[in-house]
């Protein structure tokens, strides 16, 4: 067994939506997509699910990425190593890219998928900062129909979201950017190799000097905090953007190292993402 | 044995396998237990010290992390399905590096490193170390892993 105390549940692996949401519907249903997450959660009995829904095969959850008009789609089943070789993710998201590539290892990295790591809502999610950064958004499918909503609208708190019983994440949407953008990643460990983030962060600069900046590991969920490079020349500007976070103290790192490394680091992603814009246009 | 129990098919390491599993066994006890392969280790159990990697449909992945009925319909290459014909070009460098110490960690280490080798044929060694940095070695031999990985990718990569 996974681990012999748990109790066996029931699995299903539906090939349609409509089917995935109506098991997804039942008493003690959960989610199943990479796994990654789900299986230590059951291992450790933080998850006693009487019925787990295989996503895997359902037909309307897309294991592509597709360059729509002025967007790029995210399906709900990609993985992360195909976020790590996608040429289009990487010629206009780059931060996503290398918040992608720091998620666990490349075995993980196989099997875990974009689409999990935002349900699961760890606050600390990986790609959640550059992907807020970025304009994400996401549309989620139930059976009422589906809805697309603001990325930073979806998380409610740790391992919380808005999906409601028998909804599903479809996919991660992000607008191409219509003018030169530059961007930026940073990422606090303890070890340097594989784990779980103290800080992490990812900058967008336009070169209206516009920034967005997205947070992780520093509040209940993932963070947005938007500001402007004239804000950004001074401390105080950097003290109001960081504002909007209430980092903890955990096994990982107190809340006070979190705070500095947050100032350090945002700076250092700043500083980046300028370069960069200054690199393309 | 539970009422969810329900029967798969899987190709591992080439042979088609059709095996009755509960829900709740993972890829890895399955191949342990129903069908007898032992190389593939398991460890940590939650998906850090990759002693579980076998490769699935193509990519390495930790073993421990998969339910045995999602792989129904998978195909599957564990540590005994590299080198059936004799040892491979990496398995050789392993053995003339000196890159085994207690053993444990070394069939999923040969697993990931094969897949690799596939990935990138000529790796330098950061990206050897990349490549192998879901796999912990408890005796600590990552140069000698690292250098037998350098080997056998000059030798032309695994016969596999």
């Amino acid at each position: 067994m996974i681990n012999p105390g748990v109790t066996s549940f029931d699995y299903h692996r539906p090939d349609s939506l409509v089917e995935a949401s109506r098991l997804l519907a039942r008493d003690g249903a959960v989610a199943l997509a990479g796994g990654t997450d789900l299986l230590v959660a059951i291992r450790h009995h933080e998850a006693r699910p009487a019925v787990v829904v295989d996503l895997k095969s359902v037909a309307e959850i897309s294991s592509e990425i597709a360059l729509e008009a002025d967007l790029l789609r995210i399906g709900g089943r990609v993985v992360m190593s195909q976020l790590v070789r996608d040429e289009q993710t990487n010629r206009h998201f780059p931060a996503l890219v290398e918040a992608a590539s720091v998620v666990g290892s490349i075995q993980i990295r196989n099997r875990a998928t974009l689409a999990g790591n935002l349900c699961n809502a760890s606050p600390a999610a990986d790609t959640a900062p550059a992907l807020l950064a970025y304009s994400a958004a996401v549309t989620i499918a139930g059976a009422e129909g589906s809805r697309t909503i603001p990325l930073q609208d979806f998380f409610l708190g740790p391992g919380s979201t808005v999906l409601a019983r028998g909804e599903i994440l479809l996919s991660v949407e992000l607008p191409i950017p219509t003018t030169p953008i530059g961007s930026g990643f940073a990422r606090v460990t303890r070890i340097r190799g594989v784990d779980l983030a103290s800080v992490s962060l990812a900058c967008v600069v336009e070169r209206s000097g516009k920034a967005r900046f997205g947070l992780g590991a520093v509040g209940p969920t993932p963070l947005l905090a938007e500001s402007s490079l004239e804000d950004l020349a001074t401390d105080d500007g950097f003290s109001r953007l960081l504002a909007v976070t209430s980092p903890i103290s955990d096994v990982r790192a107190g809340a006070d190292y979190r705070r500095a490394m947050l100032h350090v680091h945002s700076r250092r992603a700043l500083q980046a993402a300028v370069e960069d814009l200054g690199a393309v246009t | 044995m539970s009422v969810h129990e329900r029967s798969i098919s899987l190709m591992v390491n080439g042979a088609q396998r059709t095996v009755v599993v509960d829900p709740p066994m993972t890829l890895l006890e399955m191949v342990r237990t129903k069908i007898g392969l032992t190389g593939s280790k398991e460890c940590c159990s939650v998906g850090e010290c990759g002693a579980c990697t076998m490769i699935v449909d193509g990519e390495p992945v930790n073993t421990c992390l998969v339910l045995a009925v999602e792989a129904d319909g998978a195909e599957i290459t564990t540590i005994e399905g590299l080198g059936a014909a004799g040892m491979t070009p990496l398995q050789k460098s392993f053995l003339t590096e000196g890159a085994v110490q207690c053993g444990f960690c070394i069939p999923g280490m040969v697993v990931a490193a094969t897949a690799l080798l596939e990935r990138i044929p000529e790796p330098n060694e950061s990206e050897v170390r990349e490549g192998l940095s879901g796999n912990l070695c408890r005796c600590g031999g990552y140069s000698r892993i690292a250098a037998a990985v350098m080997e056998a990718s000059v030798a032309g990569g695994p016969d596999v």
